[in-house]
């Protein structure tokens, strides 16, 4: 109940906000229906919306959705049945692989029937509340004049920090976040628009080298 | 150039979601690639927050979106949800810009 109010929240947000980026309520809608991963849309609409291209908007959009495949590797052992899965179930499955699905259904037995439940009611519930918020939200900001005057340019980086919050874990967590902003302001004069964004992957590959040497 | 972003970028999302159920699984069971995955959003994250708060195109720029970041971040240590945490910003820079106090 809780986690499906946040959603429809979360939808109406997304919505509101890739309108006022200036995409459209048929291609808002697309991004919830087809891509599905909220970090991903928000990245994509966000870089869009700042002239950053399309290129790096979409290149951000799939670096952010990356995750979404370890879950699915994680799943694996928790919704597959032991005999052979259908293809359109596992077609199915995979457009519902998202962070929250896969919190509700790890929490169960591996390959019990709870977690494949709560895995398929999660997910379906999502994905329609997402999409159901996504609609209500694009249409509203479709209605305004000037999204800018609302305050709604300030809402965009709101939302990133918003879903980069509950990820700043500990000490280590924060610096690289810190660092990864500096890096990409810094740059800003220097690239063309979209690109310092993209710097945040040499950031994570250094942390990356720093964090195993630490733990070896 | 938006549709084919969209469409892409949808299409891109699906297939990396379906590859965790496909791909033989000692290609993905490797520790670098799952703490670069863990790593990963964060850096990207902040630098979007970063990039969309300080800067319009290609230069670097101070206005109400500073206030509003601020606004989100103690609302976020408040505990409060997504949509308030974006309607706080938002209604920050919205009423600094009103009253004058912030391009």
């Amino acid at each position: 109940m809780g986690i499906g109010v946040a959603t429809g929240a979360y939808g109406l947000s997304f919505g509101a906000i890739s309108v006022a980026s200036g995409l459209d309520v048929w291609q808002t809608q697309f991004l919830s229906l087809g891509m599905f991963t909220g970090a991903s849309q928000f990245a994509l609409v966000g870089i869009l919306g700042t002239g950053g291209g399309a290129l790096v908007a979409v290149v951000t959009a799939l670096l952010l959705g990356a995750r979404n495949s370890l879950y699915a590797l994680s799943l694996r052992s928790f919704v597959t049945t032991p005999r052979r899965p259908s293809i359109v179930r596992t077609m199915g499955q995979a457009q519902l692989t998202i962070d929250e699905s896969t919190a509700m259904a790890i929490r169960y037995p591996e390959g019990s029937p709870q977690a494949r439940h709560a895995f398929w009611a999660t997910g379906i519930a999502i994905y329609v509340l997402w999409n159901l918020g996504t609609l209500i939200g694009a249409l509203g900001a479709a209605a305004l004049d000037d999204p800018r005057t609302l305050g709604l340019d300030a809402a965009v980086p709101a939302g990133f920090i918003a879903l980069l919050w509950p990820r700043l874990r500990d000490r280590s967590t924060i610096a690289l976040a810190l660092v990864s902003a500096a890096v990409a302001i810094a740059l800003v004069p220097v690239l063309r628009p979209g690109l310092p964004v993209l710097s945040a992957v040499l950031v994570a590959l250094v942390a990356e080298r720093f964090m195993a040497r630490r733990r070896a | 150039m938006i549709w084919p972003a969209v469409i892409v970028g949808s299409l891109g999302a699906y297939l990396l979601k379906l590859s965790g159920y496909v791909i033989p699984e000692r290609v993905l069971d490797n520790p670098r690639l799952q703490r670069l995955t863990t790593i990963l959003p964060i850096a990207l994250l902040a630098a979007l927050v970063g990039v969309q708060t300080f800067s319009t195109g290609d230069a670097v720029q101070v206005d109400a979106r500073v206030a509003g970041l601020a606004a989100a971040i103690v609302a976020l240590a408040l505990r409060a949800p997504f949509l308030v945490v974006i309607l706080v910003a938002a209604a920050t820079a919205a009423v600094l810009r009103g009253a004058g106090l912030a391009p």
